[in-house]
């Protein structure tokens, strides 16, 4: 075993795995005493993983190229962490309040991080498929973690049972694509001969993966879950795994099936159009938030999808710089509907804002940025994303699709605006409680990045996400 | 000889799979998941793969079966009422099942091309064992560890989900127990006779 090798690829995750395993043990050990330092370590370990994993940015490959890390995934990965990260630590004033507080919250955020570390580092279908499922498992389990809540318990059921399902037909069509190519690893399916077999295996695949980052015809999930389970969960689920997923969806299509993107790219565009209006239109009647911010990111999925379906060169670093600007807001969204907090309980209804901006002017000045910034208003960094992701599907010619998603765009704008008018024209509630420090510096930070401070930070992004990809 | 052997195997599978989800009773249904398994590890034996074949039985059958078996009669499940639904959803899920079936048919009739003239399910050994042995520890060592760490958060999982510390639960303490001394039980009293304690 060649170490220097595993070092350079892998070390964020043997970090995070070495340390998870730790916490682990202190937890044992420790018990209740550890509950809220769980969350504080358990931060700066996903934290220090973040740190790790720009240090080692060139990445390599690793254990008989099962592993293989480069700038893309590297940088994906950066961010994931430290979105992980960050949703663990406002997840700490809540999980308090509704007493919830155990150090097993910690521990599974920061296995549901290692699972989205090796998915993004997997160069091979066994790979993907194990960092999935670390991913997933504990993913369920956090979406019931209000076990006393019969709405938390649905959302975990619901979640488990359609993950299985689409973890079967990720299983399905990786035995179909191992059996038509005769290897799981991505080079070597790449060399493959493409025939009706692979296709079939790479629409199973899709299909599996859609249901993952919930693009359209498998979107159903999202708003139960999104709604049952705890609101910091789905701060989480909102962001990080998102992004994760959706780049794991780019690295297969390219890497591994990046000569065959006539045979995928229909399916992609498909699912793509579907998932922007699905979103727009489903979102329109939401009057619970957690709902309506499940419809935006159903929509928001089928942009992304728009570069991805623009292939390796055009679409990868676009596909990169939205999901990232997405990710970072949602967790200043979230943060904002962590702090809908009135007399000792969580108020999640879209009339509750009314008036915010008379009774708690900063909030709602976040609030109007952030939901500005994912809707796509010019000066905001989510304008900017999807700009980069429109350009990337004009320079491939895929005019239908970025005209779907313009109407999308416009057609959204609707429910975003309710959410504004209501802020600032409704009647004057009561104040929420006050939030608590994290989730203060959390929204205001979000909000702070919305601003045009992004371009600088896109362009930089783009130049070390563009022309990583090497194909095999 | 393989061939029928290959043959009646599989009708068996085919069969026995369909009446896992044709049976009314959910008990008949893991007994035919338990014929389903038998078989298929019979068609593992007829490719070589004696020691699959084998962890198929112990672990499917021994395990997961009897499990499915335990939970299926311990919790009170309404199946009539679960299939009440059945006749909505059964044009749907017709026309799904006829499309995924002919797009199986079709992956089936490209199979011909590809099919490999010779399969060694032990490839470079003697033995099954001994192929699976030679690789699960060297080049798929990150996949044998990351299962470890996947089964590790299932455990946690069923903790973080199940465990409940209830306050005034009488536990057993074995220290308790072994370090009992007789002069914690037993009191001697001096009676004194017609009087009683």
């Amino acid at each position: 075993m060649n170490w220097d090798e595993i070092f350079a690829a892998a070390t964020p995750e043997l970090y995070l795995a070495f340390a998870g395993l730790i916490a682990v043990v202190l937890g044992a050990v420790l018990r209740e005493r550890f509950a809220t330092v769980s969350i504080k370590a358990g931060a700066l370990i996903l934290l220090g993983a973040c740190a790790l994993s720009l240090f080692n940015i060139e990445g390599g490959v690793a254990f008989n190229g099962l592993w293989e890390t480069d700038r893309f995934t590297n940088l994906a990965k950066a961010v994931c962490y430290f979105c992980a990260g960050v949703a663990l630590l406002i997840a700490e004033p809540y999980l308090v309040k509704e007493r919830l507080i155990r150090y097993e919250y910690a521990l599974l955020v920061i296995f549901a991080s290692l699972g989205m570390g090796i998915t993004l580092s997997a160069n091979d279908l066994m790979t993907l498929y194990l960092g999935i499922e670390t991913l997933s498992l504990s993913s369920y389990v956090l979406a019931a973690f209000n076990r006393d809540s019969q709405r938390s318990s649905e959302a975990g059921l619901k979640y488990f049972v359609l993950g299985a399902l689409a973890s079967g037909l990720i299983l399905y069509g990786s035995s179909l694509v191992y059996g038509f190519s005769g290897s799981t690893n991505y080079d070597a399916i790449a060399q493959a001969e493409f025939g009706i077999g692979l296709v079939f295996g790479l629409v199973l695949l899709i299909t599996g993966l859609a249901f993952k980052v919930s693009a359209a015809p498998l979107h159903v999930w999202t708003p139960d879950v999104y709604e049952g389970a705890p609101t910091p969960v789905v701060a989480f689920f909102a962001s990080a795994p998102k992004l994760a997923s959706m780049v794991v969806f780019a690295t297969i299509l390219f890497e591994a099936f990046g000569n065959a993107i006539d045979q995928w790219q229909d399916v992609i565009l498909i699912i793509s159009g579907a998932s922007m209006l699905i979103g727009a239109f489903g979102a329109l009647r939401q009057t619970n938030l957690k709902r309506l911010f499940a419809y935006s990111s159903i929509g928001n999925m089928g942009y992304a999808l728009i570069a991805l379906a623009a292939g390796e060169d055009i679409g990868g670093p676009a596909l990169l710089v939205y999901m990232v600007i997405y990710a970072l807001s949602q967790l200043g969204i979230f943060g904002v509907l962590l702090s809908m907090r009135r007399r000792g309980g969580m108020v999640e209804d879209i009339s509750e804002l009314s008036g915010l901006s008379s009774t708690m002017p900063w909030l709602a000045v976040c609030m109007t940025a952030l939901v500005f910034s994912v809707a796509g208003i010019p000066p905001l960094g989510g304008f900017f994303g999807k700009l980069v992701v429109f350009q990337a599907g004009v320079e491939a010619g895929l005019w239908p699709i970025v005209i779907i998603g313009v109407i999308a765009s416009v057609v959204s704008l609707g429910y975003y605006l309710r959410i504004i008018m209501i802020m600032w024209g409704g009647d004057k509630l009561a104040p929420f409680e006050n939030m608590s420090g994290t989730v203060g510096i959390t929204v205001s930070a979000a909000t702070i990045l919305a601003f045009p401070v992004f371009t600088v930070v896109i362009g930089w992004m783009m130049s070390l996400a563009g022309g990583s990809f090497s194909l095999g | 000889m393989e061939v029928i052997a290959f043959s009646i195997l599989s009708a068996i599978v085919l069969i026995a799979a369909f009446c896992v989800i044709a049976a009314r009773n959910p008990v008949h249904s893991v007994l035919f998941l338990i014929l389903a398994f038998f078989t298929s590890s019979g068609l593992l034996v007829l490719i070589g793969a004696e020691f699959l074949a084998m962890l198929l039985i112990v672990v499917y059958v021994g395990a997961v079966a009897v499990l499915f078996l335990f939970v299926v009669m311990m919790l009170d499940v309404d199946f009539v009422e679960l299939k009440q639904g059945f006749l909505n959803y059964a044009p749907f899920g017709g026309v799904v099942a006829l499309v995924f079936f002919a797009e199986i048919a079709l992956v089936a009739s490209a199979m011909g091309a590809s099919r490999p003239e010779t399969f060694d399910a032990s490839p470079n050994a003697e033995t099954n064992v001994e192929a699976i042995g030679q690789v699960m520890y060297t080049d798929y060592l990150l996949l044998f560890q990351i299962s470890g760490i996947v089964l590790l958060i299932a455990m946690i999982g069923a903790i973080v989900l199940t465990l409940r510390h209830r306050p005034g639960v009488r536990r057993q303490s074995v220290e308790e127990q072994t370090g009992r001394k007789r002069a914690d039980a037993v009191e001697l009293k001096d009676v004194r006779p017609g009087q009683g304690i």
